[in-house]
């Protein structure tokens, strides 16, 4: 059985990160620019896996089980940041009546 | 048999992961990055942490997205209305975003893991029990701040999402 490089989940992982950057920076809609972050949290999850995977090969288990604590950890801060963010565009919603980021100006200087 | 399953979900994932971005209905974002987060799952699988990829599949395909979905139909977020044109801002953040990719791309392959292959999978690396017991040992504190923190999450999202009555008199 041939395995897959490890250097292949590194690339995936990079180039999931940089769609979801590229979304980020380019998109107006607020929501889509959530979503691309989410995109951004989810590629970094994959290249902790994969560094985990490549430590277990030291022998260390422990360092492997520590990257997938991690992983968890991120998960859970991702549904807390979702959860206030849409909190945060219904908030916005309410009062602008638009969720365009380039007409949400009121803090630019 | 491993390098074609990794294949076709890297690619799965790359192909939705560019729709996410570049749809202009927000509704179809979500459901492919529900497409990109079922194969991520798939790719947790082959790398050996089952639970992980269940823990994706149940609390981001099931729970985070459904939130945006949710949120998306009750704002009523139509399609995006055309521009006209890219503004700078926007070739900026494209450049900046492709000099990054290539820097990665660069780094990682002259960097030290070319060349290496994924250790083999041992039953004490995907064995729930190691992970629960770091979990709920060596990571306890942490593991309770977690749901504190999701605790303050859900008060902040009731408080900022709360409708303000006319009893205090002014809006948000």
């Amino acid at each position: 059985m041939t395995g897959v490089p490890a250097t292949w989940y590194l690339l995936l992982s990079a180039a999931l990160f940089c769609i979801g950057a590229a979304g980020a920076l380019t998109r107006r809609n607020g929501i889509t620019i959530f979503l691309s972050i989410e995109l951004m949290l989810n590629s970094v999850n994959l290249s902790i896996v994969a560094y985990a995977r490549i430590a277990s090969a030291s022998g260390s288990l422990l360092a492997s089980l520590d990257g997938k604590v991690l992983v968890l950890f991120v998960l859970a801060v991702a549904a807390a940041e979702a959860a206030v963010g849409l909190a945060l565009f219904i908030a916005v919603y309410r009062n602008r009546r638009e969720i365009d980021i380039n007409r949400l100006n009121l803090m630019r200087w | 048999m491993e390098i074609v399953v990794f294949l076709l979900f890297a690619l799965l994932a790359l192909a939705s992961a560019v729709v996410v971005v570049s749809h202009r209905n927000p509704v179809y974002s979500v459901m492919s990055l529900v497409v990109t987060l079922l194969s991520l799952a798939a790719l947790f699988v082959l790398l050996g942490a089952p639970l992980l990829a269940a823990l994706q599949v149940l609390v981001y395909t099931g729970a985070i997205l459904v939130l945006f979905l949710f949120v998306i139909m009750l704002l009523n977020v139509g399609r995006e209305t055309p521009s006209g044109g890219t503004g700078r801002g926007q070739k900026i953040g494209a450049l900046v975003t492709a000099a990054a990719f290539g820097l990665v791309v660069i780094s990682l392959l002259w960097g030290r893991f070319v060349g290496i292959e994924m250790p083999a999978l041992t039953v004490e690396y995907v064995a729930l029990k190691p992970l629960a017991r770091t979990l709920l040992s060596k990571y306890l504190l942490v593991f309770e701040m977690a749901g504190l923190l999701l605790l303050a999450a859900v008060i902040a999202a009731t408080v900022l999402a709360r409708k303000v009555g006319k009893s205090r008199g002014e809006t948000v």
